[in-house]
């Protein structure tokens, strides 16, 4: 799932990733003419709108995109960067720059692109850009007020709405297609082309606008993969057409005693539970986070074998369930619930002298593997708790 | 030899689209520009002036956000990338030439003197918005950031009310 950094690719390799992705932006850049100012410029006055089609195209790609992938749980949608919102530097820089670009004909990544392909303006807007950056850093005591006023902190703009991510998405690609149909027909007029479209050029454009529309209208109809897990799992319940594989309290304690590096013991309680009492060797993962990413290699791997248990409910099944749903790994469900089991190995009562010897030998057999299963925890402490992941928030922009 | 024509800006802006997803999901940050320029900046200021460097709370600050110093920075070797590309671009195209381009009613003098303008402004402005129109509109567009695209509406809004008053740069 991604993002792939840091988790996946250290952040050493992501500056290699930064090298060839720069690559791949500097090069689509100047083939669609942005090493040139005259073909930036023309977007305000009319004449050429390039910039416009271009940079429409990319960001709404780029947003169907960001929707499709984590539609299919691709990508972790609270882990990327979204720009924080600080109001008046937001609206007041944008105005400088909006200045900037119809004085200087080029923005700092066109003006790099143009300065690579010798264009000696573009190197003079360069050196301009040094100078406005040195600027700011060193008069940066006296706009810090407004540098950092009415933070709004990273919202989107579909949260601000109300509206769902995909409607936005929707109105923005509408707003872009419009804007792609009138641009043209102002670049034909000011250009002095009468030529409209003909009927294939206009069918293909059609059909090729049609796209995004169908991949939001599939985002927006169909269930991303966590819906479709959980209805999957409500069917069953409903149904009650799963079997489950049940361990019992003394098999599992046997099998943590030798072999407690092959399983995992998970409680799917919520963690206040966890914490008043648990099994011990047993981890926390409760059951409404465990399509956490975080906790993916528990679920993925066919060789992880899962034991869940919870109080007496369902819980543990639905735990069960949904690991079916996550990945390839061996799940079973604790037969007794976390009192029973803590009943039967650490409350035992000792039995009466003329009990039955299998009484005797399973009274035995329990107050030494309740006393093994202490003493593991105590020794194991440090490998049996899981490694605290943070999914960290990416740092972005221009900062 | 003759430049040859540029790619198709839908087929171009779909395909600057597919870079920046890329970006965003192995990174989970999106592309930029402006923040190699302050790197740079930061950088020679650390360089030239160090005890100044010391002194300044900006650059501090920098200091604490960015440890590993001012050129190893995403932004910085994503930009090296951008001068090969564009290089490479221009070359198979015929179009990598040393070449001073204008509106025709201006001196080169002028052109130049307004492009150090422009940029010193896209600069400036650039810091104070947090990104330029790949850091904050583009990026910020694809993630649906608010100030991203609140930003976007500004610098092209701007650009447009400033437009009519600075025709002679470009215009017969």
């Amino acid at each position: 799932m991604g993002p792939l950094v840091p988790d996946i690719f250290s952040n050493e390799f992501n500056l290699v990733i930064a090298l060839l992705i720069g690559i791949g932006f500097g090069f689509i850049l100047e083939q669609a003419g942005f090493s040139s100012t005259k073909k930036l410029v023309g977007l305000f006055y009319g004449y050429d709108f390039t910039v416009l089609k271009v940079f429409f195209t990319a960001g709404v790609t780029g947003m169907i995109g960001v929707l499709l992938l984590a539609h299919v749980d691709l990508l972790d949608l609270d882990a990327i960067y979204v720009n924080p919102t600080f109001l008046w530097s937001a609206l007041l820089g944008g105005c400088i720059m909006g200045f900037g670009f119809v004085i200087g004909g080029f923005c700092p990544g066109t003006s790099i692109c143009a300065a690579a392909v010798g264009k000696i303006d573009a190197m003079a807007f360069v050196l301009g850009s040094l100078i406005g950056v040195f600027s700011f850093t060193e008069g940066y005591s006296l706009i810090e007020e407004i540098y950092l006023a009415e933070n709004r902190g990273a919202v989107r703009f579909d949260e601000f709405l109300g509206i769902s991510p995909e409607l936005f998405a929707f109105l923005i690609t509408l707003i872009a297609a419009l804007a792609f149909y009138v641009s043209t027909r102002i670049e034909n007029r000011i250009n002095g082309m009468t030529a409209g479209f003909s009927r294939k050029q206009a069918a293909q454009y059609l059909i090729i606008g049609g796209i995004p529309f169908l991949v939001i209208a599939v985002l927006t109809f169909t269930p991303s993969r966590q819906e479709y897990i959980q209805h999957q799992i409500r069917e069953a319940r409903q149904q009650e057409t799963c079997v489950f594989k049940e361990i019992s309290a003394d098999k599992l304690a046997l099998e943590l005693v030798n072999n407690n590096f092959s399983i995992n013991l998970i409680d799917v309680r919520d963690k206040a539970k966890y914490d008043a009492y648990h099994i011990p060797l047993a981890i926390n993962i409760p059951v409404d986070s465990m399509m956490d990413r975080r906790w993916n290699e528990y679920f993925t791997h066919e060789h992880s074998v899962n034991v869940f248990y919870a109080d007496a409910d369902t819980t543990a099944k639905k735990a069960c369930l949904l690991a079916r749903f996550l990945g390839e790994s061996e799940n079973y469900i604790l037969r007794e619930s976390t009192e029973e089991f803590r009943n039967l190995f650490f409350n035992i009562i000792p039995p009466s002298p003329d009990a039955l010897k299998n009484e005797i030998k399973t009274y035995n057999f329990r107050t030494r593997t309740a006393a093994d299963l202490l003493n593991l925890e105590d020794a194991l402490r440090k490998f049996s708790l899981p490694v605290k992941k943070e999914i960290r928030k990416i740092q972005g922009g221009c900062s | 030899m003759k430049p040859k024509a540029y790619m198709n800006p839908y087929l171009a802006g779909f395909f600057l689209g597919l870079i920046l997803l890329a970006t965003i999901y192995i990174t989970g940050r999106g592309l930029g520009a402006s923040g190699a320029v302050k790197s740079a900046v930061v950088w020679v200021v650390q360089s030239v002036a160090p005890e100044h460097y010391a002194d300044t709370q900006f650059y501090n600050e920098y200091d604490e956000t960015h440890p590993d110093g001012p050129l190893r920075s995403w932004l910085f070797f994503e930009i090296i990338g951008v001068l090969i590309g564009a290089f490479i671009s221009g070359v198979i195209s015929n179009r990598a030439a040393l070449k001073l381009e204008k509106g025709p009613r201006v001196t080169n003098r002028v052109r130049i003197v307004a492009a150090i303008i422009g940029g010193a402004l896209f600069g400036f402005g650039s810091q104070l918005g947090r990104g330029c129109t790949s850091g904050s509109a583009l990026s910020g567009m694809a993630v649906m950031s608010l100030g991203g695209l609140l930003t976007m509406a500004a610098i092209f809004g701007a650009a447009y009310g400033l437009a009519y008053f600075v025709r002679k740069l470009w215009l017969k």
